[in-house]
């Protein structure tokens, strides 16, 4: 009985708070990639001479799986299927690694960022520990030029 | 030293190889951060204290590498890659490698 309380009482609480932040961040983003949208983003590996020395520019995010998330994928695994609130939270903090590292680029004067890689990995706890939580670090690097 | 993820340095010539650099760390977070990424377990969110240890630790590791790099005479470090793995539960390996060049 304690048990489905306690349940209850993290998802609700995951709820509220999940679902608030999340408008709150995607609101955040687009206004950020909106100022940031003069610097020349492109994932291509060679860049024209003549743009000066070129800087590495790096941007991370490390983000939590939380118990309301994992509740719901763990449902959503026993049939198979699109797990949606997994693609908005990777897709949101992957966009927020590429904001930062948009803000490192924007600092040190660059026109334009060539050769963006992004990189998962897991922090805190390893794949097989999935369930029991931990977080997983989004990380985008690249090179700055002028 | 210039750093670049690139397999060239625009606009300069690459005049001699050096070899490939490398430099890495493993970090452990510690409990007080770990508290505060058990609450963040439950609402979800960033985990700011862990995104501050990473980047500390991926600077850590790239001036080892860029250390390297300059001991063997190069002044430039190009097609870095970046990887990071997890060892053990809250233990993290930082890894950052990359060919060091002279360039023009």
């Amino acid at each position: 009985m304690y048990a489905i309380a306690t349940t209850l009482v993290l998802l609700l609480i995951g709820v509220f708070f999940g679902t608030r932040a999340e408008k709150k961040h995607v609101a955040y983003l687009a206004l950020r990639e909106e100022e940031l949208s003069h610097i020349i983003v492109t994932n291509l590996k060679s860049v024209p001479d003549g743009f000066g020395t070129p800087e590495l520019v790096t941007g991370s995010t490390v983000i939590a799986f939380d118990y309301f998330r994992r509740f719901i994928a763990r449902i959503v695994m026993l049939v198979g299927g699109r797990i949606t609130m997994y693609e908005t939270m990777l897709d949101r903090a992957r966009r927020q690694a590429l904001v930062r590292l948009l803000e490192d680029a924007e600092r040190r004067g660059a026109k334009a960022v060539h050769n963006i890689r992004f990189e998962f990995s897991r922090v805190g706890s390893s794949s097989q520990q999935a369930q029991v939580g931990g977080g997983a670090e989004l990380f985008a690097y690249g090179t700055a030029v002028k | 030293m210039i750093l670049s993820n690139l397999e060239t340095v625009p606009g300069r010539d690459i005049v001699d190889y050096k070899g490939l650099v490398q430099g890495n760390t493993v970090r452990a977070k510690h409990v007080g951060r770990d508290i505060m990424a058990g609450l963040k377990n439950i609402v979800g969110g960033e985990l700011v204290g862990y995104t501050e240890l990473l980047d500390e630790a991926r600077s850590e590791a790239t001036s080892r590498m860029v250390a390297e790099a300059s001991a063997m005479g190069a002044n430039a470090v190009v097609n870095v890659r970046f990887s990071t793995s997890a060892i053990t539960q809250g233990a993290s390996e930082l890894y950052v490698y990359g060919t060091a060049v002279v360039i023009s």
